[in-house]
């Protein structure tokens, strides 16, 4: 947010003032990321995963463009061309898997993001739009990586794409028509890779489109804070360059280390063996389970086993799975409290660390067959997980005691305010 | 109003998995916790250990040992398992002379498109080629070993495990409680293969198979160590490389990041709270 | 940038400290760029050729059947090669020219004997590929029209080749290249 106190882009350099006058481009970024936008100074480490899931996004692209100039688009040469990176192109077995350790670290990321907007409450007003630009950002990062997962043609791509694409056919009447229109045929065939290669090299950018508006968006009210205090005076604020570059950047070294030691030293180890065989239409893989950021989801579709009324138990499961993510978009008008940060909400806090407990709980059993007793449990955790959102947010919102909270983000620093005391006079 | 809606909707799908919960409940009852020969017999989870060189961050392949494997997967394996993504030239790599590779390269029969008349035309291997498909006279279809290490859990223990892991008979406990997983004709028992009786001969069943060309005795154990490797970098040719380039970036890495880190510590100097 | 971040922080009172703030910000930012620079050579570098293109690298063929006046075509790395078996008219006319004083005024000056093995006079070897652009000249196949001087015609350009495959005539700039390769009875090995 431009505040009163925000520096203005003053360009020293007449070069600089001469492409300032024609294209305001200097004055966009230093605005945007630059000494001109002030950020609140209490920020604490759960602000930095935005940023590195830019950085991740970055990576992504890259190496996935570089991919595609090596990655031949038809069922009887993807797998192999996917080897021939491996063993043959300089430096192919870094891209190949830096490219889907790197899919593996967005996602940690990003969650970690939305992790960071539950607690403090960065979905409440104004900044609803940042939410559901979000929100849409993580759909759209699942159906790229489920695409990018059916390229290499190993027998988990194969399967996955003829149960995802499954999904689909459990709606009545439009079911199975819809299903044969997504795959272009009956089963997952050469018509379906080479369409999910087109969209997989078209959704990065179209993510990358949304993320502008989701950065934009944040610029009209200005970053959060882990208080859920709005920025009252000058001392609540420091300009994200120096500061917020300088604590940014030292953690994009950090996620680097984590990163290159998946790269390089367990490049395999979030993957399942089964997709280094061939696809294989006549042969499903005895367990078929998705990469793990999809597992609470698959755990939620799992989790109906009977028929209800005129509800087929797999349209249950489809549903549900759906709106596991769809409730999302609500949130803002669920939670009433007009108090943010969680930290200051007793009550909601406990539900909420119960959540993050909750959706651990079904990531595990997602990566599990569906046998007894998991899927017992797998019942309770969703139970728990719908409610959380549709019934107990709501009215916890609504009942709820919060703390006091402090005046402002410099009296939570500092532990006075010298503006405090004037308005308090 | 949206929030007496959202409760409607929470509490639909509450009672929708309380129902399911409820007759899979019921179910569990009749037929308790699901049971399979594979589970109380198997010991897919219980690898017999094995250390190769390669293993660990600073692993490098052993090349006489990488050598000694090619030549069990030659005289062996080779009859029926391809390895289709390997090609000739790479065996360098793999401890054989340029010469040797030659050699070996020209005794295969490669069915290839004729560049000048456009035929597909049998010729000799050329070292540029990779490994043909193997024609298997039997049922069923053995698998391509190019990958095979990546392609299993357990990985080059899972491959050793299984390839000394046969017994000769099964528990007579398993055949009275699983009277279906009993061996069928024609098959084998091995408690390390996912459903317990695999269509392979037990490939290394006695020793000297091989005549190592290094001289090793080739024992059992032996053989299916040295293979083990050698399979290994056949799935993973690059791990030397990857091995290194990981250290020597990781290194930089901790370097840049700690420099980063007292950066970020000058910038935040004069500001409390951090 | 690094001097910006010193300055932008609030200085301390000692000079000193502020020389060694600077320079830890010098520091962390060459050691970012330091570390751009590192994952861009492999980038760069996964263009260049890959290990199996490389392994391509010879050919063998056999001439046994080309007849005098005649031609073929083999594939070398992928690009075609001409083998012409060349009739002494075509030889004297080659070595004849060479005589001329118009012998010096070409632009990529070489003999006959310069250009084929010693005791193989009559066996050109050539890379069918236009040092111009890179188009396939004409003249190896029958019935190609083989150009004002005999040898070979790229129709893209207009380049005309002589029976040494010289240049001789348009915008090419040297004589069809000759591969390395050595001859072993009736089997030629290119490569």
């Amino acid at each position: 947010m431009s505040f009163p106190w925000s520096k203005e882009y003053k360009p020293s350099h007449p070069l600089m003032v001469w492409f300032d006058e024609r294209l305001p481009l200097p004055r966009l970024i230093y605005n945007a990321v630059g000494g001109g936008y002030e950020v609140p100074r209490n920020l604490n480490y759960f602000w930095n995963f935005g940023f590195l899931a830019g950085l991740c996004l970055v990576i992504q692209i890259v190496s996935g463009v570089i991919l595609a100039m090596h990655y031949g688009g038809d069922t009887s040469v993807a797998f192999n061309s996917t080897e021939h990176i491996m063993r043959d192109v300089n430096w192919g077995w870094m891209l190949r898997y830096g490219h889907a350790n790197g899919a593996a670290a967005f996602f940690a990321v990003v969650y970690l993001h939305i992790f960071r907007g539950f607690y403090y409450g960065s979905y409440k007003a104004p900044r609803e739009m940042i939410w559901l630009s979000g929100v849409v950002i993580f759909l759209l990062m699942m159906a790229t990586a489920f695409m990018g997962y059916v390229l290499p043609w190993g027998q988990m791509s194969y399967w996955a794409a003829q149960v995802i694409t499954g999904l689909f056919s459990a709606f009545p009447l439009i079911g199975d028509p819809l299903k044969e229109w997504l795959l272009g045929g009956f089963a997952p065939g050469n018509a379906t890779l080479n369409r999910f290669f087109s969209l997989h090299f078209l959704l990065p950018f179209v993510i990358l489109g949304v993320v502008i508006l989701h950065i934009w968006s944040l610029h009209i009210p200005g970053s959060s804070n882990p208080t859920g205090v709005e920025v009252k005076s000058k001392s609540d604020t420091v300009p994200f360059y120096p500061y917020y570059v300088g604590k940014d950047g030292w953690t994009i070294g950090l996620l680097m280390i984590v990163y290159s030691v998946f790269l390089f030293y367990m490049p395999n180890a979030l993957g399942d063996p089964e997709n280094y065989i061939p696809a294989n239409p006549m042969q499903t893989p005895a367990h078929i389970v998705p990469e793990w950021y999809f597992w609470p989801f698959y755990a939620i579709l799992r989790s109906f086993t009977q028929d209800l009324l005129f509800f087929e138990a797999r349209l249950l499961g489809v549903l549900a799975m759906f709106a596991a993510i769809l409730v999302w978009f609500f949130l803002p008008w669920l939670d009433k409290s007009p108090v943010r940060s969680a930290s200051y909400r007793p009550l909601y806090r406990k539900f909420f660390w119960v959540l993050v407990i909750d959706v651990l709980i079904l990531g595990y059993l997602g990566k599990l067959p569906a046998e007894q007793p998991y899927v017992l449990v797998s019942q309770l955790a969703t139970m728990y997980y719908f409610l959380h959102f549709l019934v107990i947010v709501p009215i916890v919102s609504s009942i709820e005691r919060p703390d006091p909270l402090p005046f402002s983000i410099t009296e939570s620093v500092l532990g006075h305010d010298g503006a405090a005391k004037l308005t308090k006079d | 109003m949206i929030r007496i809606f959202s409760i409607l909707v929470g509490l639909f799908f509450t009672v929708a998995l309380a129902w399911s919960l409820l007759w899979d409940t019921v179910q569990l009852s009749k037929d308790g916790l699901p049971t399979s020969a594979a589970l109380e017999f198997g010991k897919a989870h219980d690898l017999k250990p094995l250390k190769l060189a390669s293993d660990g961050p600073f692993g490098k392949f052993d090349k006489k040992q990488l050598k000694r494997g090619f030549e069990v997967y030659a005289g062996v394996c080779a009859s029926c398992h391809s390895l289709q993504q390997v090609a000739y030239r790479s065996l360098v790599y793999a401890g054989l002379t340029e010469k040797e590779v030659k050699e070996l390269a020209a005794k295969a029969t490669i069915n290839a498109k004729d560049p000048l008349t456009g035929e597909m035309k049998d010729r000799p291997g050329l070292t540029a080629d990779k490994f043909p498909p193997v024609v298997f006279a039997g049922t069923g279809t053995p698998p391509d070993l190019s990958l095979i290490t990546k392609a299993r859990k357990g990985g080059a223990a899972y491959i050793y495990s299984l390839l000394i892991g046969y017994e000769t008979s099964q528990p007579a406990e398993l055949v009275k409680k699983f009277p279906d997983a009993k061996t069928p004709e024609g098959m084998f028992y091995n408690p390390y293969f996912a459903n317990l009786n695999i269509a392979m001969a037990p490939p290394l069943a006695s020793d000297d198979l091989v005549t190592y060309s290094d001289g090793t005795k080739a024992t059992k154990d032996q053989m299916a160590q040295d293979v083990s490797a050698f399979l290994v970098w056949a799935a993973e040719p690059e791990l030397e490389q990857r091995h290194q380039t990981g250290a020597w970036w990781i290194l930089f890495l901790i370097f840049a990041t700690t420099l980063a880190y007292m950066s970020y510590r000058n910038i935040w100097a004069e500001k409390k709270g951090h | 940038m690094a001097q910006e971040a010193a300055t932008g922080t609030p200085l301390a009172t000692e000079d000193e400290g502020v020389r060694r703030r600077d320079f830890i910000n010098i520091a962390a930012v060459s050691a970012a760029g330091v570390g751009g620079v590192a994952v861009i050579y492999p980038l760069i570098s996964q263009m260049a050729p890959s290990a199996d293109v490389l392994a391509e690298s010879s050919t063998e063929i056999d001439i046994a059947a080309v007849q005098p006046g005649q031609a073929i075509k083999a594939v070398f790395r992928r690009q075609p090669v001409f083998i012409r078996n060349l009739t002494p008219a075509e030889v004297k006319a080659a070595t004849e020219f060479e005589a001329t004083p118009d012998f010096n005024k070409m632009r990529d000056k070489q003999t006959l004997a310069e250009r084929t093995k010693e005791g193989h006079a009559n066996l050109l070897i050539t890379m069918g590929i236009c040092t111009h652009l890179g188009c396939v000249p004409q003249g190896a196949g029958a019935g190609e029209v083989k150009g004002e001087f005999g040898g070979y015609f790229c129709p893209c350009h207009g380049s005309h080749y002589d029976t040494a495959a010289r240049i001789r005539k348009g915008p090419a700039p040297r004589n069809l290249d000759v591969p390395e390769y050595a001859i072993n009875g009736t089997i030629v090995k290119i490569g």
